[in-house]
């Protein structure tokens, strides 16, 4: 059995399957480098970036696979769980073994395994989707800082691009450290040095615009407004918006002194 | 003056959440005049309230004034609370800056009934006019069709609203005539029909001229208070069923009624909302659109009230058990799909992985088959052999001693009220 040991990127995943294809050797373990323990016992092969081989593998996935499992493999890849990373590249090599047919073969663990991890990271994006609030800043633009638990920013880019058009913002993965920045014409990636500014997730910025205190009290407010005493179920109020999210809500936080207008 | 609007919109909100249809979902107006909003991909629920349901839309009365006194209704006429309303302006900056901070996917917009039906249409109508016109709102947009209100407010309205809702409120005409004399099915079933087939006129003209507006392009939903008047389940869900198909509607919305009055027509207040009687009419309701069952199979007469201890499909099975067990490798989709604890999901993957070989029972657990349930119904490739056939009875007390029901703890007495 050997090592294969990539640098975490997209691109040294697909080489790893090509190197596979190329040599032929066996079983593999793969591994990143920055968890990779080298093994006395196990011989490692130290996977290579070549743009031109990892398109040839992405060219091959996109003719053989659906739109749907495209979606799926590119989901467990930002999931950046090492499990899902073992998953994809056994899939493809199963895939290119076997061709097409294989990809709805529920039944093999790794077909599975996308399909389960997937899962997983969309709900994350979903679940940034709904949660992210933003908080007008004095710069006149809309920021939201998060930590998501996969990288999920290249999933909602479109979705808050189409909606929020009219306005600058930014969404910024604080763990991760990048953002995207919205200019009203295009969004880019943006690193911001926090050294500058506190470093928050969700709210809680104090630079911020004229109306956002009185907007996020209305909010509030509205949440209170909206419940029904007789139908309270906390269990259920838990399940969908656990409590680790809460940070994100500004309906969830509660000031001792209310500001005043 | 933030705090009147605070005021105003404390009393308009909690007005209107006793109207519990709260999707957002079924919009497609894309974003393609750089304004705000997309409803082309909306449905998301943005929070949840303390009772667990999702708040994906601002949802508020222009006004709670009302000149009707429904027995149910907080805002009827003779309720004895503060009254508040809002002006246009206030209702477009409020969605527009909720809708900024990514808080709502839009708006739903309600009222009472103040002058007479066309003044509060109007009123409505310059509400969403003003967001989709002025300031290039392209969010999700829910608005009340008043009945009574002229065909031609109605029309221009269902030019902006993705979708538009008028309640039938109670299940049958005579629950109506009980508690809201004044009103009348038919009140409900004109603007049905008249906004029903303006969406199939508009669609049809579409085809053949591009540049046709859409019309109330998420359909049209209803509600129905449970539990105010005395009717069986079966009543309710063939109502439902029956505007699912008349109507064409999107969503038919149950909603267990809150006591908010001492009215001696009404249950009282301090009793407890019929809720998991609510939960099994959205089951059946769900049976009825996504898994093919015909309401008869699941409500007759023999069987006029759903089980409140187990769930609509596990208790058709349990009187249709001549129909298992269903081998799973064989049956078709919709067969599997009416397979206790199989959802659309697990049968799908079923259909797609069984071309690969026979399944066994731990891929059926994997793809998400809850087994112990699915067990009584099913064979598949390792299905232990069975000796006897178990009775109906028998089957639902293991499923239950297994599951523990969880519903069992709730105080099922409320059920018996009538
Ligand atoms: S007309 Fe509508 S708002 Fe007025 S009392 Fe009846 S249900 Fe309530």
């Amino acid at each position: 059995m050997y090592n294969y040991v990539f640098d975490g990127s997209f691109e040294g995943l697909l080489c790893a399957v090509f190197n596979w294809f190329e040599r032929k050797p066996g079983q593999v373990k793969l591994q990143t480098e920055a968890t990779f323990q080298p093994d006395a016992f196990m011989p490692c092969l130290q996977i290579v970036n070549e743009r031109e081989k990892a398109d040839r593998v992405w060219r091959g996935l996109q003719s053989k696979l659906s739109k749907a499992s495209l979606r799926k493999f590119y989901c467990t890849y930002l999931s950046e769980l090492e499990e899902g990373y073992t998953a994809l590249f056994e899939f493809a090599c199963y895939l290119f073994a076997e061709g097409p047919a294989i990809e709805n073969n529920y039944g093999n663990p790794y077909v599975l395994a996308l399909s389960k991890i997937a899962k997983k990271v969309e709900r994350e994006k979903h679940r940034m989707e709904a949660f992210i609030r933003f908080q007008h800043n004095a710069d006149g633009i809309f920021y939201c800082g998060i930590d998501p638990d996969f990288n999920v920013l290249p999933l909602i880019l479109t979705l808050f691009k189409n909606r929020y058009a009219d306005q600058q913002w930014i969404i910024y993965d604080l763990k991760r450290d990048y953002g995207l920045f919205y200019d009203l014409s295009k969004v880019e990636e943006i690193n911001i040095d926090f050294k500058q500014q506190p470093k928050t997730t969700g709210i809680a910025n104090p630079i911020v615009s004229a109306k956002e205190n009185l907007y996020a009290l209305l909010w509030k407010d509205y949440f209170k407004s909206t419940n029904i005493q007789a139908r309270k179920n906390t269990k259920l109020h838990v399940q969908h918006v656990p409590k680790r999210y809460w940070k994100y809500l500004t309906e969830k936080q509660f000031e001792q002194d209310q500001p005043e207008f | 003056m933030s705090e009147r609007l605070r005021e105003k919109l404390n009393i308009l909100a909690d007005a209107a959440k006793y109207d519990v249809s709260c999707s957002s979902s079924g919009g497609n107006r894309k974003n393609d005049n750089k304004g705000l909003g997309d409803s082309h991909a909306s449905g998301i629920c943005h929070t949840y309230t303390e009772d667990g349901r999702c708040v994906s839309l601002l949802k508020i009365l222009l006004t709670n004034h009302c000149i009707f006194d429904c027995a149910y209704c907080v805002s009827r006429k003779s309720n004895d609370i503060t009254r508040a309303a809002f002006t246009v302006e206030e209702v477009v900056e409020l969605t527009m800056n909720f809708y900024r901070r990514n808080y709502i996917e839009g708006l739903f917009l309600s009222s009472g009934i103040f002058k007479n039906a066309d003044f509060t249409m109007e009123r409505l109508l310059r509400v969403v006019k003003k967001l989709r016109l002025e300031e290039r709102f392209n969010g999700y947009i829910h608005l009340k069709t008043i009945p009574g209100a002229s065909e031609e407010l109605i029309r221009e309205a269902g030019m902006y609203a993705d979708r538009m809702s008028i309640n039938l409120e109670m299940p049958t005409e005579s629950g109506l005539k009980l508690l809201a004399p004044e009103k009348t099915h038919q009140q409900v079933t004109q603007p049905l029909g008249f906004i029903k087939n303006q969406i199939v006129q508009f669609k049809e003209e579409r085809k053949i001229i591009k540049s046709t507006p859409k019309f109330v392009s998420a359909g049209q939903s209803t509600q129905m208070v449970i539990g105010a008047t005395p009717e069986t389940d079966k009543e309710i869900m063939q109502t439902a069923a029956l505007f699912y198909k008349d109507f064409s509607l999107k969503r038919v919305y149950y909603s267990g009624y809150i006591p908010i009055s001492y009215d001696n027509r009404l249950p009282m207040i301090g009793s407890q909302p019929p809720l998991i009687r609510e939960n099994r009419l959205y089951q059946t309701d769900w049976l009825m659109r996504f898994y093919g069952f015909h309401v008869n199979e699941l409500l007759n007469d023999a069987n006029p009230h759903l089980d409140i201890d187990i769930d609509p499909k596990l208790s058709w099975a349990l009187r249709n058990l001549q129909h298992f067990p269903v081998d799973i490798n064989v049956a078709a989709y919709k067969v599997i799909l009416r397979i206790p604890g199989i959802g659309v999901t697990s049968a799908k993957k079923i259909v797609q992985a069984r071309k690969f070989g026979k399944l066994r029972i731990d891929q059926l657990k994997k793809i998400g088959v809850a087994y112990n349930r699915a067990k009584y119904f099913i064979k598949c490739a390792d299905s232990p052999y069975q000796l006897k056939d178990y009775q109906g009875s028998q089957i639902k007390s293991f499923i239950q001693a297994e599951s523990q029901s969880k519903y069992l703890k709730y105080d099922t007495s409320q059920l018996i009220l009538f």
